[in-house]
């Protein structure tokens, strides 16, 4: 019923209940074949081929799988997902009911089991499971706070009869476990509920696996950001990269300078205001995602003059003002002191450790031309090299953010551009030209990288291009041991020149699964045939 | 003020005006589109000579209807005469690779319509499935379709689509695709396909239609005089293309028809055999018909009216196929630059919209054999989650 879903969306507030039950509607509706309007029952099983093993329903594939022949028949009017003895979580985590619900669904679907028939299940030869068991064992499972890079992922799960347990150290854990045990459930012909007996031993190979999504190029609405993040847990995505605003438009609703949207968003309905934000926040904490949000600068902030007068640089051609604006301006304090209130509402609005500061795609034409600037150039002993200069302002700006104790994540080109980085400062590799030379110079040089370079997929091309997704080695390129672990993951990103809510889904899955599998598999699951067979099964179920 | 619109008396009717009668017939080749719009103050008048110029002229004044900003609907004065330049404007949806609900076919008619095209060409039976429902052959469909009780057009469904394109001025052309692209239609319809050999033995693989027994023909002729008569336009999709060869030549039964034909080891002689009692067959239903350029390609003789279905894709050689296929006198439609299946980033429509059909050397006369083209949406990557947005 409605008011059981308000409810159980715990730190979700009543007034949002109206927002939040459509999206509930909407996260399981993705799961099951069911179109929108329908009324029908929803079919609530997918079925694997005949000859198929258990092993081919999974994705990403577990680091560890061992099935038996022997099934189990699950009986949806009395199977229960529950807390297990000894389990440091109990009813009144949130997270966890949520989960249970949802995963209850997704096995099951939102068919009315209690009025079909009972057949007595003494009819079939199998036994039954009742139960499966969620066990956490940390003394903190960590229920109400927000996953981090070091959360633990990691869950053992058992299968056999009468109950199957779920094991993990956190509450995260057990989000991934409750999604592969869902995998694992399947239909038989006659629509019976089985599962292979099974014991299963798990945990990400990266622990920063991410999807990038942009509101800028194209608002996307909240619908589309939920769903997407459904899609993510069912891939064992844990990072939302939020790429909110750039050069043409700023969805952003800030509490501080309203307006930055007033005036830069496309129109006063196409925005994120605070209630969206927490909203995206909590969806995505209830699935174990992080929210790291974007605020690119210098580069790419067309959008921000519009609300904010002084802030971009003016282009001159001689000594007159063109009209036109080029980045962030460095010289003047006054962009600072903008910066340094802007973030903190940043750092406060948002819960995760990381905020992505941007640094990319710089172009020094429009300072060049500045009177100003060239005057400060020469002030500072820059000389002719730009790139100093833009390594000034993002060095204010990282000392901005950690002031707010938040770590940041930066572009490639901040760290070519030899800017002083934080010791702690993620570097994203994102040019495809070479990148692996990239990522042995950028874990040379001490820092943490996550990976982008070769899983930009809003590069779409005719055929099966997961393929080529599937098959990078992030791990490929020369360099010791030590550099290899300063490689925390990667994300697949969809830039939105060419993407709204109109083509984003059908866009971004199944081709993200691969990299979902990548990320979290063993480096050596590699091969294509047996991916193929788990991909189609798992687009399937997605659908 | 000098720059503002002047508003007139609202508008309060759009008078339409056709001169021949035609309301319950079907759309052809050779229907007029032509119709003429005059918006001015105190009338609004669309005139054409059909109902489907009238379709067309009602789609562009639902476009000149403009809002402003305070939510008024306005039109301005305007004078518009219009006409395709090309009476052939299709599409093409594939059913087979995947299957698409019935929703997913009018919602593309329906996008159609708002782009004034006129074809719909039904590719509804393929290798992967088979979901056309026959009343003469049930288990062609029972057997090849995907899943036959959720993956099949009924004959409901099918006159549904029929008269869903007839209400917008749309033509549905179905292909029936033979003799290769027919794997689907074995399991319903034993001892169809040519068995495959190796060696001396079958190894249980099919390949295209057996051209050599009767019994093939008595199936093409029952069930095209079925498909004839379930689809009301005059002309049918025949295909014919990419039809592989080595299944035939590994056949013995096929290598000893051959000899005594006295074909040779000339295959596509078989080929030519099987199409011209095909088309003799669909020419006696009273049916015209359009094939793929394979077809003409492989010199298989054909009757004069003959479509050619332009599609093969090798860096703009297909123009000089267009201009080989007008000179042979036959008429032409063209597709090899428009197979929308084939995405890529960024605005690929500007490549599409450069395409000038009528760009190769070739006599005027050989020109106006070109009836028009289609934009080909395959389905081997696409589905109901991901079509429209690819198409359109």
């Amino acid at each position: 019923s409605r008011r059981t879903m308000s409810r159980a969306m715990g730190l979700v507030g009543l007034l949002l209940g109206l927002v939040v039950v459509p999206a509930v509607l909407v996260s399981t509706n993705l799961r099951r074949g069911a179109p929108r309007t329908e009324t029908e029952p929803e079919p609530s099983g997918w079925e694997l081929a005949a000859d198929a093993v258990p092993e081919d329903s999974l994705w990403p594939l577990p680091q560890w799988v061992r099935t038996y022949p022997r099934q189990l028949q699950l009986a949806p009017s009395r199977f229960q997902l529950v807390h297990g003895a000894g389990s440091s979580a109990g009813p009144g985590c949130g997270l966890l009911q949520d989960a249970f619900r949802r995963y209850y669904e997704y096995m099951f679907g939102h068919s009315r089991w209690r009025t079909r028939g009972r057949r007595p299940l003494a009819a079939r030869a199998e036994p039954e499971l009742f139960q499966l068991q969620v066990v956490i064992e940390a003394g903190d499972p960590g229920c109400d706070r927000h996953p981090q890079l070091t959360s633990s992922e990691a869950y053992h799960l058992t299968v056999t009869e009468p109950v199957a347990i779920l094991k993990a150290y956190e509450v995260w854990g057990a989000l991934r476990g409750l999604e592969t045990f869902s995998q694992l459930v399947h239909e038989d012909d006659y629509g019976s509920f089985l599962v292979n007996e099974s014991e299963i031993n798990d945990f990400p190979r990266f622990a920063h696996r991410g999807v990038l999504l942009d509101t800028s190029r194209h608002y996307l609405p909240l619908k589309s950001i939920l769903t997407n993040l459904d899609a993510m847990a069912f891939n064992k995505f844990n990072v939302l990269h939020w790429h909110i605003v750039d050069d043409q438009s700023f969805p952003y609703q800030s509490i501080y300078f309203p307006e930055l949207s007033d005036k830069g968003a496309y129109s006063s309905n196409l925005i994120y205001t605070p209630t969206d934000v927490r909203l995206v926040i909590e969806y995505a904490r209830l699935r174990g995602i992080r929210v790291i949000p974007e605020f690119d600068t210098p580069g790419h902030t067309q959008s921000w003059g519009k609300g904010q007068k002084d802030l971009l640089t003016p282009c001159y051609k001689g000594r007159q003002p063109t009209g036109s604006f080029g980045p962030v301006n460095p010289i003047w304090n006054t962009t600072y002191d903008f910066m340094t209130k802007f973030f903190k509402e940043i750092s406060s609005v948002f819960p995760d450790e990381l905020i992505h500061l941007g640094g990319d795609e710089v172009d020094f034409s429009c300072w060049k031309s500045n009177p100003e600037v060239k005057e400060f150039m020469k002030k500072q002993g820059f000389g002719t090299d730009y790139a100093k200069l833009e390594s000034y302002y993002v060095q204010n700006i990282l000392d901005i953010v950690s002031s707010y104790n938040k770590g940041q994540m930066v572009w490639q080109e901040v760290f070519d551009h030899k800017a002083q980085l934080k010791p702690d400062t993620v570097v994203q590799v994102w040019m495809a030209n070479n990148y692996a030379h990239e990522l042995s110079s950028v874990t040379g040089a001490g820092f943490t990288t996550v990976l982008s370079a070769p899983w930009y997929l809003d590069y779409i091309s005719y055929g099966q291009d997961w393929k080529k997704y599937y098959s990078v080695e992030p791990l490929n390129f020369p360099g010791s041991e030590k550099q290899k672990k300063l490689v925390i993951g990667g994300e697949a990103c969809l830039w939105g020149e060419f993407v709204d809510a109109t083509n984003l889904t059908p866009r971004l899955w199944p081709r993200a699964s691969a990299v979902g599998e990548r990320l979290w598999s063993s480096s050596n699951v590699t091969n294509l045939q047996d991916a193929y067979k788990r991909l189609t099964n798992h687009r399937c179920r997605m659908l | 003020a000098e720059n503002e619109p002047s508003w007139e008396t609202p508008c309060s009717e759009l008078l339409i005006y056709v001169s021949t009668p035609g309301c319950d017939g079907f759309p052809s080749l050779d229907s007029k589109e032509d119709y003429k719009l005059s918006i001015s103050r105190g009338s609004m008048l669309l005139s054409a000579e059909t109902v489907w110029g009238a379709l067309r002229g009602l789609e562009t004044f639902s476009q000149l209807i403009g809002r402003d900003e305070s939510g008024t609907y306005y039109i301005n004065e305007t004078e518009i005469v219009d006409f395709p330049r090309f009476p052939h404007r299709g599409l093409l949806l594939d059913t087979s690779r995947h299957y698409l609900p019935l929703r997913a076919i009018l919602e593309t008619v329906d996008v159609m319509a708002y782009n004034k095209f006129n074809v719909f060409h039904w590719h509804i039976v393929d290798d992967p499935s088979f979901p056309y429902e026959s009343s003469t052959f049930p288990e062609l469909s029972k057997r090849g379709a995907f899943n036959a009780m959720t993956h099949v057009y009924t004959a409901s469904d099918v006159r549904t689509v029929i008269e869903y394109a007839r209400l917008r001025g749309i033509r549905v052309i179905a292909e029936f695709d033979t003799p290769g692209h027919t794997l689907s239609w074995g399991p319903g319809a034993p001892g169809l396909l040519t068995r495959c050999y190796v060696g001396k033995a079958p190894s249980g693989i099919y390949g295209p239609i057996n051209p050599i027994v009767n019994s093939t023909y008595q199936f093409v002729t029952s069930l095209f005089q079925e498909v004839s008569t379930v689809f009301p336009d005059s002309f049918l999709h025949l295909g014919g293309d990419e039809v592989d060869f080595t299944c035939w030549k590994s056949n013995p039964e096929i290598r000893a028809f051959m000899k005594e034909m006295g074909f040779g080891e000339d295959y596509k002689k078989l080929e030519s055999f099987y199409i011209q009692r095909l088309l003799h067959i669909v020419s006696s239903l009273g049916k015209g018909y359009i094939v793929w350029q394979e077809v003409f390609d492989n010199d298989v003789k054909l009757r004069p009216d003959t479509i050619i279905h332009v599609w093969k894709e090798n860096s703009m050689q297909y123009l000089n196929e267009v201009a080989n296929v007008t000179r042979a006198g036959y008429r032409a439609l063209l597709s090899a630059p428009w197979y929308l299946n084939r995405i890529s980033y960024g605005q690929d429509w500007i490549a599409a919209y450069k395409v000038e059909p009528l760009d190769f050397a070739g006599v005027p006369e050989q020109k106006a054999l070109v009836m028009g083209g289609e934009a080909c949406m395959w389905g081997e990557y696409v589905d109901v989650t991901n079509l429209t947005p690819r198409l359109w």
